[in-house]
């Protein structure tokens, strides 16, 4: 990869007794990039977040931030990265404006700095009168802003993110996903843990699939589907508006097609190939008016319900 | 036993800081701890200022050592006129009481373990629990700040609260019995100030413990005041029944088989923080004993009647002293070392 590396980790692993949560992850995550870790819960994205910070220990493995070893450099990773955690917690008896200024002087922050940065934060996230009041009556959705107001307070250079968007409405998800995408734009690295599929394929650059601790999958969302589904046959799924009886007489007859059958009014077609042409030009020479054409199992959809069916 | 405790200490800082052979890290690693360590201490240090926790157990402790030493003051101005010796009656404010009330000494030994234990029971449970934990420990922060900040923001409010009360109870007394301290008498009370605030250090170092190994708040209170209950009520019972089983006191037993089974005794006894800390303070408050456990009729022969001197005073109580210090280390360290290595979850 020629990008700078910034979040390397190799055979990483972290075993609890006999149960293994992370499981060899190999991953390397480049400057100015937004990775996702797709899985369902319990797969051991927080686990793996928590190693990357230093919150917990590998069993084995290892694993870098910006060149440093997050177990012994703690400090030099901890000050380039902003934490969000699931469930982000703050001194409910202190302001929004105390608890950034607590977090601004743990960092070091001279109070001049940290007002200045906090009023642009305040703005960019959408809490600029809130910061006033105590976080003890603040909403779920201004919690998870200011979360992400004190990741961004320390200028970091990369954050990590888990699950942002949980308990959020649809309106707040979409604000918080569209901040993320511009923090894109000023080279920072995001690194997006979720079990929502939509979100990480609207957003992210590079996904990794996590399943029970281990990565089944790994790339951009487009190859990640052939990457999956190298040794799968090809199934794909059609259906016409004068429904599908002369399709199935005429469709096995073709080369490569080997079987054919119909299920909730799509027939299925397991070819050895893609043969979604000559299957749209069989319609079209049948006088068909072609309703549905696709071919199943390279949407990041078909691969989550089949890993996580799994799981 | 205190050296041994710092040594444990550095070796668990030598842990915590990977292979690094600097036990503290690297330079600037160190200076920005440093102050992150102050920062966490004066956050603490409001909290506890603001917290009605606080304020209650100012009111619980003041109000009875106020109306000890105010009883006990009563009956110094009634019967000082009649006894034979007249220094030291400064002390007696602390040491003696009326009828009603049981002295200062035992109200502050009482109660004091109890400062330590409320402002320490939930110090790192509850940050656990509201999730805040983690969001301090994601800043660039040494875990060992955190954990030195809480313990170090509870003791310097003890220690204030404490300096405080002794001070209004030196006050007080200079009111109500008229006889100003001697010098002596002064730094006896300036090092029983030192020594609670030792005892009380060592209850906020159980209690923060207890904080660590218990998820829940109520659970690690609980554990606390059985603790103490143990330390005071229980623990003397349970030393006079394994004195008895071990040297059983027949009624004819000799002089050398009561010798005996008393100090089988004191020493159990001196297993507990509690006796090492009142035989201590006993020993500071009261010039006049020599002694600490039986006294032999060879040992008063041809003694000269008097006081101790303060340092000989101080020198018989000096292991206590020690004892006490090292113990607060040792559950401290224990704190460290279960704190360093424990996973820090969001939730």
């Amino acid at each position: 990869m020629e990008k700078e590396r910034v979040i390397v980790t190799e055979n990483l692993s972290k075993r609890y007794g006999d149960f293994t949560a992370v499981h060899n992850l190999s991953l390397e995550i480049g400057r100015g990039e937004i990775f996702g870790l797709l899985g369902p819960n319990g797969a051991g994205k927080t686990t793996t977040i928590l190693m990357l910070l230093g919150l917990t220990e590998p069993t084995g493995g290892r694993v870098e931030v910006l060149g440093f070893d997050p177990t012994r450099e703690p400090l030099q990773v901890k000050s380039a990265v902003g934490y969000l955690p699931e469930r982000v917690g703050f001194y409910d008896h202190l302001t929004g404006k105390e608890n950034l200024l607590y977090l601004a002087a743990l960092n070091n922050l001279s109070k001049e700095e940290a007002t200045a940065r906090m009023e642009r934060l305040g703005a960019q996230v959408g809490l600029s009168e809130a910061l006033e009041r105590k976080v003890g009556e603040y909403s779920h959705g201004m919690r998870q802003r200011l979360g992400l107001a004190s990741c961004l307070l320390k200028s970091p250079s990369v954050i990590i993110l888990d699950e942002p968007t949980i308990g959020i409405d649809p309106k707040g998800t979409r604000e918080l996903l569209e901040l993320i995408t511009s923090l894109k734009e000023t080279g920072m690295t995001v690194l997006l843990s979720s079990h929502l599929l939509q979100q990480v394929q609207q957003i992210c650059d590079r996904v990794a699939i996590f399943v029970r601790g281990r990565v089944v999958a790994e790339g951009p969302i487009e190859t990640l589907g052939r990457q999956v589904m190298a040794d799968q046959p090809f199934v794909i799924e059609v259906q016409c508006l004068e429904g599908n009886g002369r399709l199935q007489e005429y469709l096995p007859g073709l080369d490569g097609i080997d079987a054919c059958e119909e299920v909730e009014g799509k027939l299925l077609l397991t070819c050895s190939e893609d043969k979604r042409v000559e299957i749209a030009a069989a319609v079209y020479r049948l006088g068909l008016s072609l309703m549905h054409l696709r071919l199943r199992g390279y949407d990041l959809e078909d691969i989550y319900q089949k890993y996580f069916k799994e799981a | 036993m205190a050296a041994e405790a710092l040594k444990i200490l550095g070796k668990v800082k030598a842990k915590a800081g990977g292979l690094v052979l600097r036990p503290w890290g690297s330079a600037p690693g160190r200076a920005a701890g440093s102050r992150a360590l102050w920062t966490i201490v004066h956050k603490e240090l409001g909290d506890h200022f603001t917290s009605f926790r606080f304020y209650i157990m100012f009111l619980l402790i003041g109000i009875t050592c106020v109306a000890a030493v105010y009883t006990a003051a009563m009956t110094i101005r009634g019967t000082v006129a009649a006894l034979p010796e007249l220094d030291f009656v400064f002390l007696w404010l602390f040491t003696t009481s009326g009828n009603e009330l049981p002295p200062f000494t035992s109200f502050i030994g009482f109660l004091a373990p109890l400062l330590g234990i409320a402002l320490g029971f939930d110090a790192i449970n509850h940050e656990q629990n509201r999730g805040t934990l983690s969001f301090v420990l994601a800043q660039p922060v040494h875990r060992d700040a955190l954990i030195n900040g809480k313990f170090l923001a509870a003791l310097l409010t003890i220690s204030l609260l404490l300096a405080a009360l002794y001070l209004l109870i030196g006050g007080l007394g200079l009111v109500l019995i008229g006889v100003p301290p001697l010098t002596e008498e002064v730094l006896r009370i300036f090092f029983y100030l030192l020594l609670t605030m030792v005892y009380v250090a060592f209850w906020l170092s159980v209690a923060v413990l207890c904080s660590i190994l218990f998820r829940q708040p109520a659970t690690s209170a609980l554990a606390c005041i059985g603790l103490w209950l143990f330390f005071n009520i229980f623990y003397p019972l349970l030393a006079g029944l394994l004195t008895n089983a071990l040297v059983p006191l027949a009624a004819d037993a000799t002089t050398l088989e009561q010798l005996r089974h008393q100090q089988l005794q004191t020493v159990l006894l001196r297993f507990s923080p509690t006796t090492l800390y009142f035989e201590a303070s006993g020993m500071l408050l009261a010039p006049y004993q020599r002694v600490l456990g039986p006294v032999l009729r060879e040992q008063l022969e041809g003694a000269i009647h008097g006081a101790l001197p303060f340092g000989q005073s101080l020198a018989l109580i000096w292991p206590h002293f020690v004892g006490l210090f090292a113990l607060t280390l040792a559950v401290f360290a224990v704190s460290y070392v279960i704190f360093m290595r424990r996973e820090i979850r969001a939730f």
